[in-house]
């Protein structure tokens, strides 16, 4: 079987991939789509641990399955605000969403 | 054999993951998503987490992937006018996301290194499913957690609905 | 050799075939792999030599349907009038519009038929004959179903046509919203089962099958797999009438002929996962004594569910698109969320059975389901009765104020 820091280091790799497009995309979808990544890369790692640590108990799968969750509710929730901002302000580069700024 | 597969899925899932956040097109930096979430669906089986990867097939790809590129369509004036898709900021964001994954893997292989090979992996329990199943809707192990989250879901449907629903000014 | 046997027909080709190779030479983790990739082979031919068989039988019967003969020029009654098709749109030009997504549009039709032959994967052609008799397999078949939602999706978007773009919007929200139902029904079988394996769901069934423990679960899943596999009553993917031909109508040649191929594997694999579901797979008399009879049980199980559907299919006359939407949304969804919940409750009402019960231990049961299954229907019938009735007088008081109004507006 494949070493459990391979697993872990794909999982940083594709962490860190998400965060870059946290900071640096202008599109707000483009952004949810790198926040799916990271939530993607903890799963990841949390299912690693599960079976390389505590197979016999369902501990890591169990948050695993809490995240997924968590990031059905987040991509509805998030891709919805999109919308109706994009309705009211006809674009949704992030960086011009400025209205709470003095 | 192993070591094939996991490096096949391993750069689907990274290479998806680089497309998704410097493709310019916005439709098919969702396909890459797609490529990526599949790519993390044949690591679980790799994991033998059976359950996870039909999970993350369904939820993500089924569900989560589409609502993204019908967004992406819905929206889809401004990503076709908007040619620049990184923000002015996106070398400082490069560095920190590099320094961040330096810093991950310093604590993976010297802080904490748990040396887990390929000889000393732990025995599978026989059915992870039903144990999955069963300790979610144990009053001892996670059954509120269960509850809240699909509390959760309810909320964040309704909550959607609300806001994304057309707003008929009078 | 000498334990070839026609009862057990596909084992002793397996162990022929096992020894064929190993007198050859081959070391065993060779021999495995062959033998895996033997057995995918086999799978995916099986269902696409289906497909040459049911085109053939679903234009003979729709021609009696319509009053005609169907196909009669080539073969012996035009039975082999299926071959001639396949070359003409095999040797077709396959032409790629400019601007198009190439990438996508390439791999759109390839995807929709490798997600519909990934199913038959885990479906139990026989009690030993299984691709991979997998523990999650309930939720593998819907898993990979959804890929064919991205197909249609990725087809109509990377076509860079508008006419395919609505299509794959419409096709999209049909798909979606009748996945719901789909996923909540086929938890019946599963929970009366106590497992996700198909074959073990199979197993089960020797203790009557599912369709006459619980026949709603089996009605929801019908109506929403035919909306699934996108046919008559529900074929607005591709109403020709209205969107010239729905989501691949820039696809031509092969690109075209795998979306068809696709589309025709889907309604016969949905018809053989409700066989297996709902009536009892590979299970019939003699089964256990022969299990190479229960390839030939499942085949005529799907292939007479098949012909209800194609019945349907020529009967019914397509749904508008709200209409489709709200049959979904709020009559399939609502009852299909109450039978989950009605249906958990009675099964856990009396112990299940033990593997060889008799008879008698077995009836309390099936009264129980059933009869819990005949007032839900009762109940629903009531509900939609009055909802109708309420509705009519409503349409009836608009019409009797109607002339009043044109007659001002005059």
């Amino acid at each position: 079987m494949v070493p459990l820091s391979w697993y872990l280091i794909t999982s940083a790799l594709l962490f860190c991939i998400g965060l870059y497009g946290v900071f640096a995309r202008r599109n707000a979808v483009a952004v949810l789509m790198s926040i799916e990544l990271m939530l993607n890369a903890v799963n990841l790692n949390l299912v690693a641990f599960w079976r390389f640590q505590t197979p016999t108990r369902p501990v890591g799968l169990a948050f695993a399955v809490f995240v997924l969750v968590v990031a059905a509710a987040e991509a509805a929730v998030g891709l919805a605000l999109i919308l109706s901002i994009y309705r009211q302000r006809k674009h949704i580069v992030v960086e011009d969403l400025d209205l709470l700024k003095l | 054999m192993t070591y094939v597969v996991f490096g096949l899925f391993g750069i689907l899932t990274l290479g998806g993951g680089i497309l998704v956040v410097t493709s310019r097109n916005l439709v098919r930096a969702a396909a890459s998503l797609v490529l990526s979430f599949f790519g993390i669906a044949g690591l679980y089986v790799l994991l033998e987490a059976g359950f996870m990867a039909a999970a993350q097939i369904l939820i993500y790809i089924g569900a989560i992937a589409i609502l993204i590129i019908f967004a992406v369509m819905l929206t889809q004036r401004v990503a076709a006018g908007n040619r620049v898709a990184m923000n002015s900021q996106w070398p400082w964001a490069l560095l920190v996301s590099a320094l961040t994954f330096a810093l991950l893997v310093y604590i993976i292989n010297i802080v904490w290194p748990l040396g887990i090979r390929a000889e000393n992996v732990p025995v599978l329990a026989a059915d992870p499913t039903r144990g999955l199943g069963m300790a979610l809707v144990d009053w001892g192990q996670y059954v509120l957690p269960f509850e809240v989250a699909s509390i959760l879901l309810l909320g964040a449907m309704v909550g959607s609905i609300f806001i994304a629903r057309e707003q008929h000014d009078d | 050799m000498d334990s070839f046997e026609i009862a057990n027909l596909f084992y002793s080709i397996g162990q022929v075939w096992t020894e064929w190779l190993t007198n050859l030479g081959l070391s065993p983790e060779w021999l495995s792999f062959t033998n895996k990739a033997m057995g995918a082979v086999l799978l995916t031919a099986l269902p696409v030599m289906i497909v040459c068989v049911t085109i053939m039988g679903e234009r003979k019967i729709i021609g009696r349907f319509q009053d005609r003969l169907g196909p009669n020029r080539v073969g012996p009654c035009g039975v082999l009038q299926t071959i001639p098709d396949i070359f003409k749109l095999l040797t077709k030009e396959i032409i790629t519009p400019t601007k198009v997504d190439k990438v996508m549009y390439n791999l759109a039709p390839m995807l929709s038929v490798v997600s519909v032959i990934l199913i038959w994967a885990v479906i139990p052609l026989a009690s030993n004959v299984v691709g991979v008799d997998l523990e999650i397999g309930a939720l593998y078949f819907v898993a990979v179903s959804s890929f064919g939602t991205l197909a249609v999706l990725m087809a109509g978007w990377s076509s860079n046509n508008k006419y395919a773009l609505i299509s794959a919007f419409r096709g999209v929200a049909q798909l979606v919203s009748y996945e719901v139902p789909l996923v909540l029904t086929l938890l019946i079988p599963v929970l009366l089962a106590g497992t996700m394996r198909l074959n073990g769901i199979v197993e089960a069934q020797a203790q009557g099958w599912y369709v006459l423990l619980a026949p709603i679960s089996m009605l929801i899943f019908f109506i929403s797999s035919t909306a699934e596999v996108g046919r008559s009553p529900f074929d607005l993917l591709e109403a020709d009438s209205e969107i010239v031909a729905g989501f691949n109508i820039e696809y031509s040649g092969m690109r075209f002929a795998m979306f068809f191929l696709g589309e025709f594997i889907h309604a016969f694999t949905f018809c053989g996962v409700i066989a297996t579901l709902f009536f009892g797979g590979w299970r019939g008399p003699f089964v256990d004594q022969a299990p190479a009879l229960g390839f030939l049980y499942f085949l005529i199980k799907m292939f007479a569910i098949y012909f209800v559907h194609i019945w349907i299919r020529i009967t019914m006359p397509r749904l508008r698109i709200d209409h489709m939407l709200n049959l979904s949304w709020k009559f399939l969804i609502p009852l299909s969320l109450v039978n989950l919940v009605v249906m958990s409750l009675a099964a856990k009402l009396v112990q299940t059975p033990a593997m060889d019960a008799t008879l008698w231990q077995l009836l309390p049961r099936w009264g129980i389901l059933l009869g819990t299954n005949m007032v839900m229907i009762a109940g629903t019938f009531m509900i939609l009765g009055t909802v109708s009735r309420r509705e009519r007088h409503k349409q009836e008081a608009a019409r009797v104020l109607e002339p009043v109004a044109s007659g001002i507006q005059g």
